[in-house]
C-alpha cells in the first residue's frame, strides 16, 4: 500500500510512524534535532546559573524577590498534563481512531494555550510590578532568555500542532501524516521535559536557594 | 513536477538549481558557492601579508585591517571549508553507502540556501557600513563596543548560516544511520563516509552553544540585554566559553572530513586497502569525543585557574594519541602498496608531514605554562595554518581533483595541478613556517602593523612572499577549472582506475537516481571486491523496479530568503545600540519572518509524495548521465 | 625530494632561529625564571615532538622510495593487509608514554608559575612582603599602582631585578593582555575579574637587555591593538627604592622652574588636560575617574605614547593629532594648539621629573 492511501483498524499497523522509509527517517531525525535541542537548553541552563544572581546593585530584584511559586506549580499541572493528553492523542492514532485522536490534540492545544497564558501574565507582572524587564540587569536577560526560548518553543508546537489538525481534518489518518503527528507529540514531550527542568533549575533553586 | 528528459535552455538550468534537492546538484552549489568565498578569503588573507610586509605599513588603516582579518577568518572556516566539505559530502556519501539520496532531500536544500543567504549577509556589510572587526571570535567585550553594524553582520549572519549547518549535520546522520544499502554494516562503510558520521555529530552537538553565545550577542546589540555588561552584572568570560565549547569541535568537523578524504585517497593510490580499518573508524570516534573536553585551552591565559589549566592541558594532550594512530595507519597503508602519484595522492603525501608539524605544535601548545607565552602569537597563526592548510585545504584540494569527474564527467589536468601543488606547498611552508619564530619573538597576533627596531621585520617580509606563492598557485587552479570546463572531454565511471567504494562503480556523473537496483554490499571496499572477482558492475540487491524519487521545490529559497530579510529588520530595530534605528526595522523582521514561517506552513500544508521513475524508462536510460 | 628539502630547511632554522630575536623582547632569550621555565619547558617538548616527526619522517622516506610503482608493473596488485594489532599496540602505548612524561613538567610548572599565595604574606608588622603592582588595562595605555607605595604611574613600568613582583590585572573597558615575553608568559586582563601572577627580572639578562624590556598587549583590542606597547625599567633594588622613594616624595606637583615651561602649565590647566591627566604620583582618586596615563615622571619617560621616540617633536606631534598615532584612541581626535602652545606644553611636560 502506498503512504497515502486509506487503511482500516484491522490492517492499520501497529507502529504507523515508521513503516514507510520517510517515516523511519522523521523519527530518527527528529530524535537527533533533540539531541541538539538538549545542548541548546543546557547552554541557557549554564547561561542562567552563571547569571542568576548578577544585578547591578541591591535595588534590582533577583529570584527570591519575585518569584510566585503557586503560578508556577499551576503552569506546570497543566503544562504536564497536556503531555498526558498528547500520549492519549498518539494511543488513538495507533488504534486509527482519527477522530479521538485529534480530539485529544485538541485538548492538549488548549491546555498549552492556558500554560501561555498564564505565562505571558506572570511575565506582565514582572514588567509592571517590579519594572523586572528584559534589560533591567545580567539576571533578567539570562531568566527572559531561558524561560522566553521555552515559551517561544511551546508557541511554535501549539502552531505547528493546530496546523495538523487543520491540514487532516479532511484526510484522515494515513502513512503519509502518522510520523508527523507522532514527531510533534515528541517535540511536546521534550518541551515538557525542559519544563520540569526550568521549574526545578529557576523557580524552586530560586525561591530555596 | 520533474521528469527523466533534459532541458537544455540556461533558464531551465538556473531554475533547475534553485529549486533542485539533488544531492549530487546541491554538492555543485556548495562547491560553486564554497569556492567563491575561499578565493574572498584568500584575497583577505593577501591583503593582510601585503600589510604586514614590512613595518608601520599603509597598505590598509588599523580599522580596514581588523576587519579584513575578522573577515579571512569567518569566511574562510565558516563559508569556505565547510561549504566545500559538504559538497564532497553530498557529491560521495549517499553513492557510498548505496542510497538514492539523502533522508531529507529537501532540508538538503535548506541547508545549502541557509548558508547561502547567510554568507550573503554578512558579506554585504563591506558595503553597509563595515566588515565585523572583532576577530572571528568576536570577543565579548570588544564586540560589544564595536561600532558600527559589522558585528551585527556577524552575528545575524552566522546564524542564518549556522541553521544550515545544524540541519545538514542532522541529514547526513539520519541519512547514514537509515539508509545504508543491504550488506553495509556500520563496519564496512567507507571511511570517508565515518567521518562524516562523526563530523556530523560533533555539528549536531557543537553548533547549538554557538547558536546560544550568538544570541546572546545579538540580544545584548541589538535588543538591550546584559548577558556581557560588566556594569549590569554581565559577564564575558561567558562568551568565552560558549564560543570555545563550540570552536574546538568546530575544527574536529573541519578536519575529520579531510582526513576521510585522505582515507579513500591513499588506499586507492597505493593499490592497497586501508591498513587498521577498525583502528581509524575507533581513533575518529575518540578524537570526536575528546574534541569536546579540551575546549578550555584556549582559555589558559584567561585565569581560569591552575586546576582548570592543568586539565585541560592534559586532555588536549590525549588527542594526539588518536590522531597519531591514524598517520601511522596511513603510512603503513602506503608500505607494500603500488604507489602511483596523481596530483591527488601529492596532496595526501605533501598533509602527512605537514599536518604532523600541525599536529605537533600543538600538543606543545597543550602545555599550559608554555601556551603562556605562545597564546595570542604569531606561534599560534602558525600553528593553526599548519593543521587546517595542511589538513583541511589540502584534502579540499585533493578531493576536488580526486571527486572532480564523479561530480562534473570530466577531469582536471594532472599537469596543471601538479604546478598547482608544488607553488602551493613551497607557498604554504614559506608564509606560515617562519610565524612560528615570529611568535616566540614577541609578536602578538591580530596586530594592524609591527613596529621597527624589534627583530620582526625579515621574517614578516618571508612570510609575505609565501603568500604570493599561494596566490599564484590558486589562480593556476582556477585556470585549470576554465580548461577543463571548455575542453569538456568525458571520462568513465572509475577514471582513476583503481577506485574501491561504490561511486566508482556508477558513471561519471551518476544518472539523477544513482542506482538503477539498490547493490548489495558483499564487504568492505564494495567495488574492489567485485573487480578483483572480475565483475563489471556491482551486484544489485533487488530486482529492477520503479523508483521512487523527491520532487524540486523553490520552498527552501524563499525560507532563507525571508530570514535574509528579517536580518535586515533586525539589525536596523529601533532598539539596537548603534543608534540608528529606523521605523521600519520591526516591520522588516515581522515581514521578513512571515515570508520563512509562512513558506514553511505552505509546505506543511501541501501533500508532496513525490514521483516514480518507472521500469520502463529505467531500462532505456542505459548509458545514464544525460539526464539531471 | 620535497620533503627531503623541507625537513633540511626545519633542522637549519630552529639552529639558526633558536635564541633569536631581541634580547628585550624574545621568549627565546629569557630574562627571569618565569621565562625560563618556560623556555625549559618549549624544548622538552619541541624535543619530544622532533622525535616523533623523526619517526614519521624515517617511515614516510622509505614509503616514498620503495614502494613508488615501478614500469613494467601497471597491472601488479599488491598484497591486501588488513592491519597488525601488534602495531597498533606499539603507536598507541609509545606515544601515551611520551605524553605522559611531558605532562609531568607541565603540570608541576602551572602549579609552581600559578602559585600567588606569597602574594599576601606579611611580616611581623602587619606590612606586605612582596612588592605588588596593580595593572590596569584602558584604551590604549597602561596603567600601574603600586598600592603598598602608594604611587601610581603609567606606561613605564618600574621594578627591581632578583625577586618576584606581583600583578593583578584587571582592565577598564575591554579585554586586553598584558605580556612582557622576554620576562614570561602573559595574563589577560579582564572586565570582569582580576587575575594574578608573578614575574621575576634577571638583573644580568636585564643589563643585557639595556634594563628596558617590552611589553605588549595580546589580546585584540581595537584599531591600536599593536600601539598598545609599555615598557618594564628593570633596575637594581637600590635604584627601584630610590626611585619609589621620589614618586612618593612628589605629593605636590613639580612646579616649573622656565618661562616656557610655566606658560605650558597654563596651557595644560586651560585645555583642562587636568581632569583626566594627574601631574602627581599620589593620585587619590578613584579607578572610574583616573581615565589618562598618569603623568609623574613624565620627563623621564622612554617613548612617548608609549610607542614613539621620546622627544619634543614627536611629543608636539602626539598631542596635536593623537588619532593619526593611535587611531580609536580615548584623548581627543585632534587638538588645535598653535605652535606656540605646542611648544610650552612640550618643555612643561618634559619637565615633569620626580628624579633626574
Amino acid at each position: 500500500m502506498n503512504a497515502e492511501e486509506r487503511y482500516t483498524p484491522l490492517n492499520w499497523p501497529d507502529h504507523p510512524e515508521t513503516q514507510t522509509l520517510e517515516g523511519k527517517n522523521k523519527f530518527l531525525g527528529f530524535w537527533l534535532f533533540l539531541a541538539g535541542e538538549t545542548v541548546l537548553f543546557a547552554s541557557l541552563f549554564a547561561t542562567y546559573l552563571a547569571l542568576k544572581d548578577s544585578v547591578p546593585d541591591s535595588s534590582h530584584p533577583l529570584a527570591k524577590d519575585l518569584f510566585n511559586l503557586p503560578l508556577v506549580f499551576a503552569m506546570t499541572m497543566i503544562l504536564l498534563t497536556s503531555s498526558i493528553t498528547s500520549v492519549y492523542a498518539i494511543y488513538h492514532m495507533r488504534n486509527y481512531h482519527f477522530k479521538k485522536m485529534q480530539a485529544w490534540f485538541v485538548i492538549t492545544v488548549l491546555l498549552g494555550a492556558g500554560f501561555l497564558a498564564l505565562e505571558i501574565y506572570e511575565f506582565t507582572h514582572y514588567v509592571h510590578e517590579y519594572h523586572f524587564t528584559f534589560g533591567s540587569s545580567a539576571f533578567s536577560s539570562a531568566y527572559y532568555t531561558l524561560v522566553g526560548t521555552h515559551g517561544a518553543h511551546v508557541t511554535f508546537g501549539l502552531c505547528w500542532i493546530i496546523a495538523l489538525l487543520v491540514r487532516n481534518a479532511k484526510r484522515g489518518l494515513n502513512l503519509y501524516n502518522a510520523p508527523k503527528y507522532y514527531v510533534a507529540s515528541l517535540y511536546w514531550h521534550f518541551i515538557d521535559v525542559v519544563w520540569v527542568f526550568i521549574f526545578t533549575v529557576v523557580y524552586l533553586i530560586g525561591k530555596v536557594g | 513536477m520533474s521528469s527523466v528528459a533534459v532541458k537544455k535552455g540556461l533558464g531551465a538550468s538556473v531554475w533547475e538549481y534553485l529549486t533542485t534537492v539533488d544531492h549530487k546538484k546541491i554538492a555543485h552549489l556548495y562547491l560553486g558557492t564554497g569556492g567563491f568565498f575561499f578565493l574572498l578569503g584568500g584575497i583577505e588573507a593577501l591583503f593582510i601579508r601585503i600589510q604586514l610586509m614590512k613595518p608601520n605599513n599603509n597598505f590598509v588603516n588599523e580599522q580596514l585591517f581588523n576587519e579584513i582579518m575578522t573577515m579571512h577568518g569567518t569566511t574562510m572556516i565558516f563559508l569556505a571549508a565547510m561549504p566545500i566539505l559538504f559538497a564532497f559530502m553530498n557529491a560521495v556519501v549517499p553513492i557510498q553507502i548505496g542510497a538514492r539520496d539523502v533522508a531529507f532531500p529537501f532540508l538538503n536544500a535548506l541547508g545549502f540556501w541557509l548558508f547561502f543567504f547567510g554568507g550573503m549577509f554578512l558579506n554585504l556589510s563591506w558595503f553597509l557600513g563595515g566588515a565585523p572587526d572583532a576577530g572571528w571570535t568576536s570577543y565579548a567585550s570588544l564586540s560589544l563596543r564595536s561600532e558600527g553594524h559589522g558585528i551585527d553582520f556577524y552575528t545575524l549572519g552566522l546564524q542564518i548560516s549556522g541553521f544550515g549547518t545544524l540541519i545538514s549535520g542532522i541529514n547526513f546522520l539520519a541519512t547514514i544511520i537509515n539508509m545504508r544499502a543491504p550488506g553495509m554494516s556500520f563496519m564496512r562503510m567507507p571511511l570517508f563516509t565515518w567521518t562524516t558520521f562523526i563530523a556530523s555529530a560533533l555539528i549536531l552537538l557543537a553548533f547549538p552553544p554557538l547558536t546560544i553565545g550568538v544570541f546572546l550577542l545579538m540580544f545584548d546589540r541589538l535588543f538591550g540585554s546584559n548577558f556581557f555588561d560588566v556594569t549590569m552584572g554581565g559577564n564575558t568570560i561567558i562568551w568565552e566559553h560558549l564560543f570555545w565549547i563550540f570552536g574546538h569541535p568546530e575544527v574536529y568537523i573541519l578536519v575529520l572530513p579531510a582526513f576521510g578524504i585522505f582515507s579513500e585517497i591513499i588506499p586507492t593510490f597505493s593499490r592497497k586497502r586501508l591498513f587498521g580499518y577498525s583502528s581509524m573508524v575507533f581513533a575518529t570516534v575518540l578524537i570526536g569525543f575528546l574534541g569536546f573536553m579540551v575546549w578550555a585551552h584556549h582559555m589558559f591565559t584567561t585565569g581560569l585557574g591552575n586546576v582548570a589549566n592543568a586539565i585541560f592541558a592534559i586532555a588536549t594532550m590525549a588527542i594526539a594519541v588518536p590522531t597519531g594512530i591514524k598517520i601511522f595507519n596511513w603510512l603503513l597503508t602506503m608500505w607494500g602498496g603500488s604507489i602511483k602519484i596523481t596530483v591527488p595522492m601529492l596532496y595526501a603525501l605533501g598533509f602527512i608531514p605537514s599536518f604532523v608539524i600541525g599536529g605537533v605544535t600543538g600538543v606543545m601548545q597543550a602545555v599550559a605554562p608554555l601556551d603562556y607565552q605562545l597564546h595570542d602569537t604569531y606561534f599560534i597563526v602558525a600553528h593553526f595554518h599548519y593543521v587546517i592548510i595542511g589538513g583541511v585545504v589540502f584534502g579540499i584540494l585533493a578531493a576536488t581533483h580526486f571527486y572532480w569527474p564523479k561530480m562534473f564527467g570530466t577531469k582536471l589536468s594532472e599537469k596543471m595541478g601538479y604546478v598547482t601543488f608544488t607553488l602551493f606547498f613551497i607557498g604554504f611552508h614559506c608564509t606560515f613556517f617562519i610565524q612560528h619564530f615570529l611568535g616566540l619573538m614577541g609578536m602578538p597576533r591580530r596586530v594592524a602593523t609591527f613596529l621597527p627596531g624589534q627583530g620582526l621585520e625579515l621574517g614578516n617580509l618571508i612570510s609575505s612572499i609565501g603568500a604570493m606563492l599561494m596566490a599564484v598557485a590558486v589562480i593556476i587552479l582556477l585556470f585549470n577549472v576554465v580548461i577543463t570546463s571548455i575542453r569538456n572531454k568525458k571520462v568513465g565511471a572509475d577514471p582513476w582506475e583503481d577506485g574501491r567504494t561504490m561511486e566508482w562503480a556508477i558513471a561519471s556523473p551518476p544518472p539523477f537516481y544513482n542506482f538503477k537496483q539498490t547493490p548489495l554490499v558483499r564487504g568492505l571496499d564494495t567495488w574492489w571486491l567485485e573487480k578483483m572477482e572480475g565483475k563489471k558492475e556491482l551486484t544489485p540487491a533487488e530486482p529492477l523496479g520503479d523508483i521512487h524519487m523527491p520532487n524540486n521545490s523553490i520552498i527552501p529559497f524563499f525560507i532563507s530568503l525571508g530570514l535574509f530579510v528579517a536580518a535586515f529588520g533586525a539589525m536596523y530595530n529601533p532598539l539596537n545600540s548603534v543608534g540608528d534605528g529606523k521605523s521600519w526595522g520591526l516591520p522588516v523582521l515581522i515581514i521578513g519572518l512571515g515570508i520563512t514561517f509562512g513558506s514553511m506552513l505552505i509546505r506543511s500544508l501541501r501533500d508532496d509524495f513525490g514521483y516514480h521513475i518507472h521500469k520502463e524508462d529505467l531500462l532505456e536510460d542505459d548509458k545514464g548521465g544525460k539526464v539531471g | 625530494m620535497k620533503f627531503g628539502r623541507l625537513s633540511f630547511l626545519f633542522l637549519l632554522l630552529t639552529l639558526v632561529l633558536a635564541g633569536c630575536g631581541e634580547p628585550f623582547l624574545s621568549t627565546l632569550k629569557p630574562a627571569g625564571e618565569v621565562a625560563e621555565t618556560q623556555l625549559t619547558l618549549l624544548f622538552i617538548s619541541t624535543s619530544i615532538m622532533v622525535l616523533v616527526i623523526l619517526v614519521v619522517v624515517i617511515i614516510y622516506l622509505i614509503v616514498l622510495f620503495r614502494f613508488r610503482r615501478k614500469k613494467g608493473e601497471e597491472n601488479k596488485i599488491p598484497k591486501q593487509v588488513e592491519g597488525s594489532h601488534k602495531l597498533e599496540i606499539i603507536w598507541t602505548v609509545i606515544p601515551i608514554l611520551l605524553l605522559l612524561s611531558l605532562s609531568v613538567p607541565t603540570i608541576a610548572a602551572t602549579f609552581k608559575l600559578g602559585d600567588v599565595k606569597d602574594m599576601d604574606k606579611v611580616d611581623k608588622d602587619g606590612n606586605r612582603e612582596a612588592l605588588v603592582v596593580n595593572v590596569r588595562a584602558n584604551l590604549y595605555w597602561w596603567e600601574f599602582e603600586y598600592p603598598d607605595l602608594g604611587i601610581i604611574t603609567s606606561q613605564d613600568l618600574v621594578v627591581p631585578t632578583d625577586e618576584k613582583v606581583y600583578f593583578n590585572l584587571k582592565a577598564s573597558d575591554v579585554k586586553h593582555s598584558f605580556w612582557v615575553p622576554a620576562a614570561g608568559g602573559k595574563m589577560d586582563t579582564n572586565t570582569d575579574n582580576e587575575n594574578k601572577f608573578y614575574l621575576v627580572f634577571d638583573k644580568e639578562k636585564a643589563d643585557e637587555a639595556g634594563n628596558l624590556f617590552y611589553g605588549k598587549c595580546a589580546e585584540l583590542c581595537g584599531p591600536s591593538h599593536a600601539y598598545m606597547d609599555f615598557k618594564v625599567k628593570a633596575v637594581s633594588r637600590d635604584e627601584f627604592n630610590q626611585w619609589a622613594t621620589a614618586m612618593q616624595k612628589n605629593k605636590e606637583e613639580v612646579q616649573p622652574t622656565s618661562d616656557l615651561a610655566k606658560q605650558g602649565q597654563e596651557v595644560f590647566q586651560a585645555n583642562n588636560c587636568i581632569a583626566c591627566h594627574a601631574v602627581t604620583a599620589n593620585d587619590a582618586r578613584p579607578e572610574t575617574a583616573r581615565t589618562a596615563p598618569n603623568l609623574a615622571d613624565f620627563g623621564n619617560r622612554t617613548r612617548v605614547a608609549g610607542i614613539l621616540e621620546y622627544n619634543e617633536e614627536n611629543l608636539k606631534a602626539w598631542i596635536q593629532n593623537p588619532e593619526k598615532f593611535k587611531p580609536g584612541n580615548q584623548m581627543y581626535k585632534e587638538a588645535n594648539l598653535s605652535e606656540e602652545e605646542l611648544d610650552a606644553l612640550a618643555e612643561y611636560l618634559m619637565g615633569l621629573k620626580v628624579q633626574e
